[in-house]
């Protein structure tokens, strides 16, 4: 799938995170701003990328602004970001949990 | 008059070392106006008593923190001194919270040299955590607060303590007037220590001010000033009442625990800490009092309005309050000829005469972290950062029968158990119970509880799998990375060094 607009996901409550997604040329550019980042930083990272990948995105900018959320709040915010940012949803939900 | 009386020396030769008379006067030159014999101590302005107290560089000052984030006092305070041009001072008062984030400035130009605390909170407490100060600073509890005092390590100076009323004299409280913080516990130590007294008081009253928490043989100077302190923001923080259904739950668990540890008899004793949690808890405990038909004999420490409230159904017999945490408490110490005000000497200090902390059956208490030895931390957070205080935690852990410890497991992604702890306040030997929303994890050296627990039905289970329960929802932490410089050093309550903490990177 390919990243078409800016796309929004999530609150910045606490244990919740917001993602913002938006066309990029070339690259994957992930910054991360997070409360928790120097004990959970790599690992929100690596839940962000690998939902990316699992959708086949791999040109966008994504931004994450983590309040602390566990794992599957990150998955669902990041899935719930592409989905909006793409004109048409092809990927298989159930093949993501 | 006098020479008449030195008449009746001439040839009786005095022993050694002794004066003759020398005129009602001689000692007490205050007694010669009448100006003089009431108004001595009074200051017409805080510098004015600066000055009389002989601050000099280099010297201690002490202070109270019972208006916690509402207090105006110690700022106001330092902002003089700097201003005044005083350098190198240890700064000692009782606790520090978030409103003294002004105090960095101090410590930056030198004004403050070292400091002396139970803990710290906010902008202070991140720089100092982040290599502010050349010397780390001294983190002690309450009761170990006092026992650094009398063992000599830490002498007070000059101590400036806010009060809401007091006379000319210095017979002083803070139960009356405008800025009521309540019991002023912390400021008795140091109101019977320091080597000179002096008050900031909202209001000057006619003498005999009584009660007289802080009394006139122990003030040396008195000041009035505009504000000391605003009471509304006694109970933001740290001393809050909750409505969050997770921390209500941990509450009614803590309330099962007390119920049914063993000491749920009649005369039993109490003391619910701060933390959301740990408050509450004193709201569950009501109903299965009725029920059982006991009361309890006193309730110990900083003191809510949740414990006034069974003091004035009749559940709890007598309150012994060293803080109050909010207004329903400074209300009703004025109020309550049950309700005491007693001194953290008197509290908790391991090394005074008699700690009431060693009469306490069952004490609730907060953790940022517990780890798998039940070892608690209460100072600094999971990223290394000082946020807490280290408060009575220590000192009613050592003391009472039974520490519960209340938590929720995970704090958004934060682990509350750990299989270390960032740093040690309290040790895990004095623990009995951890309570979280996710059950209960009794200490392996109090295995009686565990049965007792077990028999009731409550969700007992191990610290450890209340550790494996907090990873499998968070991921595990990467450790947090610090530099060799020492930030702070925790002292456990009889002064001895139990941790120290280092600079974040």
């Amino acid at each position: 799938m390919k990243i078409v607009r800016e796309a929004l996901a999530g609150t910045l409550e606490s244990s919740d995170l917001m993602v913002r997604i938006a066309p990029r040329d070339g690259e994957l550019a992930i910054v991360l701003q997070s409360e928790v980042v120097h004990q959970f930083g790599a690992q929100i990272e690596a839940v962000a990328r690998d939902c990316l990948a699992r959708l086949g995105i791999t040109e966008a900018l994504v931004v994450i602004e983590d309040k602390g959320a566990l794992d599957c709040v990150v998955a669902a915010r990041v899935q719930t970001a592409v989905s909006r940012a793409v004109d048409e949803w092809t990927a298989d939900w159930s093949a993501l949990s | 008059m006098t020479a008449a009386i030195r008449e009746r020396l001439v040839g009786a030769p005095l022993p050694q070392g002794l004066e003759p008379f020398a005129g009602v006067t001689a000692h007490a030159p205050h007694l010669a106006t009448r100006e003089s014999k009431y108004g001595r101590k009074l200051c017409k302005s805080l510098e004015d008593a600066i000055r009389a107290s002989g601050l000099k560089n280099g010297m201690t000052i002490s202070f109270h923190h019972a208006f916690r984030e509402g207090d105006k006092t110690i700022n106001h305070v330092v902002d003089t001194l700097a201003a005044m041009g005083f350098r190198d001072l240890t700064l000692a008062p009782s606790s520090l919270l978030s409103c003294n984030a002004p105090l960095i400035e101090h410590i930056r130009s030198g004004v403050i040299r070292r400091i002396y605390t139970s803990g710290m909170r906010g902008k202070l407490a991140e720089a100092i955590s982040n290599g502010l100060m050349e010397e780390p600073i001294n983190v002690h509890s309450h009761g170990g607060r006092v026992h650094l005092i009398d063992s000599g390590e830490l002498t007070l100076d000059v101590a400036f303590l806010a009060v809401a009323t007091a006379d000319e004299f210095g017979n002083a409280n803070a139960i009356s007037g405008r800025s009521r913080c309540g019991s002023l516990g912390y400021a008795m130590v140091d109101a019977a220590r320091a080597r000179k007294v002096v008050l900031l008081t909202e209001e000057l009253v006619p003498f005999p001010n009584t009660p007289a928490s802080i009394r006139q043989d122990q003030v040396d100077l008195v000041v009035k000033v505009d504000q000391i302190g605003d009471p509304s923001k006694i109970s933001v923080g740290a001393a809050r009442i909750t409505s969050n259904p997770r921390e209500l739950l941990i509450a009614r668990l803590a309330a099962d625990v007390m119920e049914h540890a063993g000491w749920f008899e009649d005369g039993f004793s109490l003391q619910t800490g701060t933390g959301g949690s740990a408050t509450a808890t004193a709201r569950f405990i009501e109903h299965r009092m009725v029920k059982k038909g006991i009361k309890a004999a006193f309730a110990l420490g900083g003191i809510t309005g949740s414990i006034v409230d069974l003091h004035k159904k009749g559940l709890i017999g007598r309150i012994l309050d060293t803080q109050s945490f909010d207004a329903v408490a400074a209300r009703s110490l004025a109020e309550n000829p049950e309700h005491w005000e007693i001194s953290t000497n008197t509290y908790a200090n391991p090394t005074s005469k008699g700690a009431c902390s060693d009469r306490v059956d069952m004490v609730i208490l907060s953790a940022l972290e517990i780890d798998l030895g039940f070892n608690v931390n209460v100072i600094t957070g999971s990223d290394g950062v000082m946020r807490g205080a280290s408060g009575g935690h220590s000192d009613v852990a050592a003391g009472a029968n039974l520490p519960i410890v209340v938590g929720p497991l995970i704090r958004s992604r934060i682990p509350t158990v750990v299989e270390r702890c960032t740093t040690v306040v309290t040790p895990g030997e004095t623990i009995g119970v951890l309570v979280t929303d996710h059950g209960i994890a009794v200490n392996p050296n109090r295995p009686e509880v565990a049965d007792r627990l077990k028999a009731a039905g409550l969700p007992v289970t191990t610290i450890e799998d209340l550790y494996a329960r907090a990873i499998a929802l968070t991921g595990k932490p990467q450790p947090i990375e610090f530099l060799d410089k020492v930030v702070g050093i925790i002292r456990y309550r009889d002064g001895s060094v139990i941790d120290v903490v280092r600079q974040v990177k």
